[in-house]
């Protein structure tokens, strides 16, 4: 139930930026009253997108399911209240790119009328079968790494020995973590216990940072109110400790192997925001339709802010005041890993967890990059013990194949090398680019595999058809009786072909209009006048 | 002497009749490097290579007939990769041959006839239909060869430039924007 009691192992590397989280973590979260147009994006988690299971025109309820998990690794995604569906069609969302995404407008009617909601009786629930009825609540992680939920609590193969819930809450600014431990650490705790016995997992640790006193207290308490035998860890201040890799090597001193999962060393990972939002999943019966979000930075009153998914990101930052007059831009997520905000309408979705408002003051331009001078800075940061500035070298020179060698896969991207770069070289910029032209030469690889299969296999069915055809006509020439010259009937039906063939030869060499015989002397005279016509007219086309 | 020079002869023999079983046993069936090549080609299947298909312009690169760079929709990302495997310098694209963004094709559904034209001449049968029924073309499978194009009697294909949506975004090359650091130019010769 203490902090010391466990011997902690450090990851390599790491930083510690100016944490930024007092402006924010005073003031308990505020919830946002019924807005009138919410738009709900339909890809919201990793994975494929939701599929739309209603029309424009239904009137929904809140909780209702409107797009549908599609496929396994997939969340469904639910209205935010009642009202009726006005619009399905790409939007703006909060996403790097900026590229707009399939969307759902729900215009709210004001009831907040809800669907009737059950608990889930998860205590004689199998594991498997608990996983299978989360899929249909949207839960997803809501750390930011937005991972589909029931897939994690599907019972593992070698089994989970341990579950580690990840309060740690490293990057600067955001402090939506540590308002929900502070004051719903008790729903926080019932729901990773619930997680606990899908997993079947022996023990429970959760870790958070050392900056969160307040935090490590309210846990404790609830934790020893429950009875819940787990233990919670202090972990030094030090970015990025609540990286999952990370927080597994703090806590146990396990190493994830390059390209396996935590689950294959028997560890799953859950932010505490999810365990919070599975309790009301399993024990209220409610989809995930709010989340905690983070306003902090240039806004007039900073806070945490309980608002429901959906909520154009606009309204939210008029809940923090606005901001203020010297602000920039908006940056979605905290200042090492996020991106920018390309457009305020972009609704809130279940991987909003920061939004700050950006200054040249608090956030001074990057200063233009300077050649890389191997200095090693970058490779003493790295978390995860790479070597960054040969990562560097390879991914700008459009040498992936290179700069996977040095395991650019293996990057969290957490952004400790770019801070750290006295050349003030954007590095995770360009590992990011690199590992995108890999997946897309990947994708069009195995498109180009199909195309080759389907163009191999059109090659195949042409000479097929060719053969079957010769083999049919062969057999209906072997079929046929041979003809004889003596034999009356082949004679009579040589006659009729001979005449057939006379008659076609006839009409080729000029048609004989069968109507123009017998014809009184008045329609002959018609016809020659006609014909005259016919002649005069064609004589003045010509010239 | 004799004895070292009938021990080196012996050694010969052995190593020789290895090779040759091995020769004989390890047969390679096919050209490896015709493979090679072939899947590094896009599978387009157009043509505008001068071959009639992908798998043909691959065995005239491993006889060494054709050059590596005469392969438009494998862009500059293929003739690099060609250029590693055959370990010749990469080149830019072959003179009179453009790299077009990826299209597909898409056919206008009042104007088609329904011919089957076009079906026949698909490489990859992504185009359905039957005579005198509407024909559709299957965009995930098109690879936008424009074989299709030219064989329509009544010009109802047309390629559209396939455009970005989110699952195929791609995160851009880091670049800097260019900023004036003075406002003017110092004029000459006034110091």
């Amino acid at each position: 139930m203490n902090g010391t009691a466990r011997v902690l192992h450090a990851f390599p590397g790491g930083i510690h930026p100016d944490e930024h989280k007092t402006e924010s973590c005073e003031r308990p979260i505020v919830g946002a009253p019924l807005y009138e147009r919410y738009v709900v994006p339909l890809r919201q988690h990793f994975g494929n997108p939701a599929r739309p299971v209603v029309k424009v025109g239904d009137t929904v309820l809140r909780g209702q399911r409107i797009g549908a998990a599609d496929g396994h690794i997939s969340a469904a995604v639910h209205a935010p209240t009642s009202g009726q569906v006005t619009a399905i069609g790409p939007r703006p969302v909060a996403h790097p790119s900026g590229l707009p995404d399939l969307c759902m407008e729900i215009s709210a009617d004001g009831r907040d009328a809800s669907i009737a909601i059950t608990p889930i009786d998860w205590r004689d629930l199998a594991p498997g079968e608990l996983a299978a009825k989360l899929a249909e609540m949207g839960l997803v992680g809501l750390g930011g790494a937005i991972f589909p939920s029931h897939v994690k609590l599907e019972p593992a193969a070698g089994g989970i020995h341990t579950l580690i819930l990840n309060g740690a809450e490293c990057e600067p600014w955001i402090t939506c973590d540590d308002r929900l431990m502070r004051e719903r650490a008790n729903e926080m705790l019932r729901g990773a216990a619930i997680m606990r016995h899908a997993l079947g997992a022996r023990h429970l640790l959760l870790g958070i940072e050392d900056n969160k006193p307040q935090a490590v207290a309210a846990v404790a308490e609830a934790a020893s109110a429950l009875g819940l035998p787990m233990e919670v860890v202090m972990v030094p201040t030090r970015y990025p400790s609540g990286g999952g890799k990370q927080l597994i090597q703090l806590l146990t001193g396990l190493e994830v192997p390059s390209g396996k999962l935590s689950t294959d060393i028997g560890i799953q990972v859950f932010n505490v925001a999810t365990a919070y939002s599975l309790y009301r999943a399993v024990e209220l019966g409610e989809p995930l339709l709010t989340r905690i979000v983070t306003v902090t930075g240039q806004v007039r009153a900073p806070g945490n802010f309980e608002i429901r998914l959906g909520t154009p990101i606009e309204q939210l930052i008029r809940l923090a005041g606005g901001a203020l007059p010297d602000s920039r831009g908006w940056l979605v997520g905290g200042p090492m890993m996020g991106f920018e905000l390309s457009d305020t309408v972009a609704p809130v979705s279940k991987g909003v967890n920061c939004l700050i408002a950006t200054s040249d003051r608090l956030f001074p331009p990057r200063p233009a990059a300077l050649p890389c001078i191997r200095c090693g800075q970058c490779a003493l940061a790295c978390p995860v013990g790479l070597q960054p500035f040969e990562m560097y070298v390879h991914a700008r020179a459009k040498n992936f194949d290179k700069a996977r060698r040095y395991q650019l896969f293996d990057c969290i991207e957490c952004g400790c090398c770019s801070h750290v770069c006295p050349s003030h070289i954007p590095l995770v910029d360009y590992y990011r680019y690199a590992k995108s032209e890999i997946h897309a030469q990947e994708r069009s690889k195995r498109a180009s595999d199909e195309a080759r299969q389907r163009h191999d296999f059109q090659a195949f069915r042409l000479e097929r058809e060719k053969q079957e055809k010769a083999a049919r006509l062969h057999k209906a020439a072997a079929g046929r009786p041979p003809a004889t010259a003596d034999d009356p009937e082949a004679a009579r039906k040589q006659a009729i072909l001979d005449a057939a063939i006379e008659r076609a030869k006839a009409a080729k060499q000029g048609v004989n209009p069968r109507n123009v015989e017998h014809l009184t002397p008045a329609q002959q005279q018609q016809v020659a006048e006609i014909e005259a016509r016919r002649q005069h007219a064609a004589t003045e086309q010509d010239t | 002497m004799l004895n070292a020079l009938f021990v080196m002869a012996a050694i010969g023999l052995v190593l020789g009749a290895v090779l040759g079983w091995a020769k004989a046993h390890y047969r390679v069936e096919g050209d490896p490097l015709v493979d090679k090549i072939d899947a590094i080609l896009p599978q387009t299947q157009c043509g505008q290579c001068g071959f009639p298909g992908c798998r043909p312009y691959a065995e005239a690169i491993a006889k060494g007939e054709a050059d590596i760079n005469r392969c438009p929709p494998g862009g500059e990302a293929g003739i690099k990769q060609l250029a590693e495997l055959l370990g010749v310098d990469p080149k830019p694209l072959g003179e009179g041959l453009v790299s077009k963004p990826k299209s597909v094709a898409i056919i206008d559904e009042n104007t088609c006839i329904g011919c089957t034209l076009c079906i026949q001449a698909c490489p990859v049968d992504a185009i359905v239909g039957a005579s005198k029924q509407l024909h559709v073309i299957v965009a995930d499978r098109c690879t936008g060869c424009e074989l299709c194009v030219a064989p329509c009697p009544v010009d109802c294909i047309s390629m559209r430039i396939v455009p970005e949506r989110l699952d195929s975004w791609k995160w851009r090359y880091p670049v800097f924007p260019i900023r004036p650091v003075a406002a003017t130019l110092p004029a000459k010769g006034a110091s």
